[in-house]
């Protein structure tokens, strides 16, 4: 009975965390690490490089555009995860709420988040690569001189020096 | 009387210059055939433009200042200093083309930056920028730790005479075999064994680790490179924080102490010579200034409770320290913590040790072991001439692969060289200063430049001044190559106007 108060009261505090917390930014959490320091915090950034699974858990590195943090969260949790960002990809955005940690001793000392809960706030997508037409002009003509350069190189020996 | 450089000089070194352009374009081949592969359109046409124009400038230097002439000493050191500044400029042209860096002064930082080794970077949005732009950063950084000239004339171009000049001049003065070709060939062969064994350790982790088998083996070979070659730039932005990975940061820190490794003392070591390890003055002062600088700054942390156990203390604590005292610059926490979560004790252990550096003819920069271990024992000897009868004669030794008697031939090259970095630590702190920096971060960062180390307490930044930008890179520049060349330059260009 106990058990299940407890969890009733922790249930309601991080829904209300989740619901009216405003999220915080990586220079905020970086700079102000101490304060918040094994508080429960909503930190929402952009899914980038891979999700890195470890058993149970993974660990996804969230960027929010100043820097990207890593989020210890349950490996159920980021099924909703489908894109991972990089040079051909913009990644999900997510946001997730969990425990925050400046030096977390699970982790060997990293700042980190443990989170609880992960929303998916706006899926990402793949960026189509532009090529400048200024560029590829640039480079048919580069290419003709270094061509006409090469040619002359074998063609004409220099003269012998005295 | 100072005299005027000679048409000849120009001549011949305009003409090495253009070869060693040359062997640098042929190593944008690398990234463009990668681009190419994974269909990385817009940055293949950024290698293929660079190239070009890499080439062209070559050619072109070659072509019209042709030459069957060798080498001096004087305009041997010119090519080194003018090489790397050639490289700089060139090698950042595809990271500007890239769109990743602000202006063109920005990636002409990062381009220094890697080759000199050094690992401070003003990259943004680096999480989404192209593997073969991340490839070329790393790239620069294992023929910077080579040595550019030597890499360009011994590898891609024939006829290589004057190398033993250049060789000096890119801040290698021990012959490891009795032919500088050979010793630079024996300095690849011993690069490209560890690049093998490293990759395969570093991809075989990063599988277990969840990462994808493409990834694993691409991070493992740059991480590799950045770490031998004592650079310090990763493919993500976290740097090696990135990988949330114990058995990671082991393996990297067995990277960047073979990195910092005389590669004369690997070749002992290849011969079976195991016991020089032990006896080696440079492997006892390393072994010394790692226990006292980390010392220092564990004392540090200890006193604000950074770190309240041993094994957060070795991976946050000692991890930055081994990164900063190989010249590496690796980090697994955030820039900004070493000035919110450390107190000042603990910056000066890092900053103490990156001012120490590795050893001579390794990658790394900074003074190195060898000086600071002769400055110590004459040090020693001075005291013995003291307190022994006036009479006694005092000789000091020391074992560096062979037992070596201290003369004064050693200790004066030894602290003029010393005093060099640390007047060039001071101008850069004062100038971090001038902008308003505190004192403690300007000389974090002005040694970390001037060391090739690449540990950021957050003052390098896209944002940070013009004039800072420039004076990290001559910083660099300098430093890597140990003034030597570049002095040579200054005074090149004055006797050029001055000379009679």
């Amino acid at each position: 009975m106990r058990f299940t108060r407890g969890a009733m009261l922790s249930g309601i505090v991080f829904w209300a965390v989740n619901s009216f917390a405003e999220t915080v930014s990586s220079t905020e959490l970086i700079n102000k690490a101490k304060d918040y320091d094994g508080k429960t915090v909503v930190y929402q950034g952009e899914v980038i490089g891979e999700v890195m699974a470890r058993g149970e858990y993974a660990w996804v590195n969230l960027n929010d555009g100043k820097n990207a943090l890593g989020i210890w969260i349950r490996k159920d949790l980021v099924g909703q995860i489908a894109n991972t960002g990089s040079y051909k990809v913009i990644g999900d955005t997510v946001e997730v709420t969990g425990v925050f940690h400046r030096s977390c001793l699970a982790h060997g000392g990293d700042l980190d988040i443990h989170a609880e809960s992960l929303r998916l706030i706006e899926n990402g997508n793949r960026v189509r690569q532009h090529l400048s037409s200024r560029r590829l002009k640039l480079a048919f003509g580069l290419g003709l001189t270094l061509i006409i350069l090469w040619i002359s190189k074998i063609l004409i020996k220099p003269r012998k020096q005295k | 009387m100072i005299l005027k450089p000679r048409k000849d000089d120009f001549q011949i070194i305009a003409y090495y210059l253009g070869k060693v352009i040359l062997g640098l374009g042929l190593t944008m081949f690398l990234p463009l055939v990668l681009a190419l592969i994974l269909k990385e359109r817009a940055p293949a046409l950024d290698f293929l433009l660079s190239l070009e124009i890499t080439l062209i400038i070559g050619l072109l230097l070659e072509r019209f200042f042709q030459t069957d002439k060798s080498l001096n000493w004087m305009q041997g050191m010119i090519v080194v200093s003018l090489s790397w500044l050639a490289a700089m400029f060139l090698g950042a042209i595809p990271l500007y083309l890239s769109g990743h860096w602000a202006s063109y002064l920005d990636a002409c930082f990062d381009s220094m930056s890697g080759f000199a080794t050094t690992g401070l970077t003003l990259v943004q949005n680096l999480d989404h920028l192209s593997y073969s732009h991340n490839l070329w950063r790393h790239l620069i950084m294992f023929i910077g730790g080579q040595g550019i000239v030597i890499v360009a004339l011994s590898l891609f171009v024939k006829g290589f005479t004057g190398g033993f000049t250049m060789y000096v001049g890119e801040a290698r003065d021990e012959r490891i075999e009795p032919n500088i070709v050979h010793t630079s060939q024996f300095i690849w062969l011993v690069s490209i064994v560890y690049l093998i064994l490293g990759t395969l350790a570093l991809g075989l982790t990063g599988l277990w680790n969840g990462m994808s088998a493409f990834n694993s083996f691409f991070h493992g070979a740059c991480v590799f490179m950045a770490a031998f070659d004592t650079g310090g730039f990763a493919p993500q932005s976290q740097n090696i924080l990135y990988y949330h990975s114990l058995p990671y940061e082991v393996i990297t820190v067995v990277i960047m102490i073979l990195g910092a490794i005389n590669f004369k003392l690997h070749y002992h070591l290849w011969m079976g010579n195991l016991k020089e390890i032990f006896r080696n003055i440079e492997t006892r002062t390393f072994f010394a200034t790692i226990m006292l600088t980390f010392l220092i700054t564990a004392f540090g942390l200890y006193q604000i409770g950074a770190y309240p156990k041993v094994m957060l203390l070795f991976r946050k604590g000692f991890y930055q320290l081994i990164s900063g005292h190989t010249g590496t610059g690796f980090q697994t926490i955030y820039a900004r913590q070493f000035v919110t979560d450390w107190n000042d004790l603990a910056l000066v252990g890092v900053i103490c040790a990156m001012a120490l550096g590795g050893a001579a003819c390794s990658t790394t920069g900074a003074i190195k072991m060898i000086r600071i271990g002769i400055i110590y024992k004459a040090l020693v000897q001075d005291i013995k001439k003291i307190i022994l009868p006036e009479r006694t004669i005092v000789i000091q030794k020391f074992h560096h692969i062979k037992e070596v008697i201290l003369e004064d031939k050693q200790v004066r090259p030894a602290l003029i060289i010393t005093l060099g970095y640390l007047i060039l630590y001071g101008l850069g702190t004062i100038v971090g200063m001038f902008y308003g920096y505190p004192f403690l971060h300007s000389l974090f960062e002005s040694t970390s430049a001037a060391a090739n180390v690449g540990l950021s307490c957050g003052v390098t930044d896209v944002a940070m001044p013009s004039v800072l930008k420039v004076t990290y890179i001559i910083q660099m520049w300098a430093g890597r190559l140990e003034f030597m060349s570049v002095l040579t330059l200054f005074g090149f260009v004055y006797a050029a106007f001055k000379g009679k």
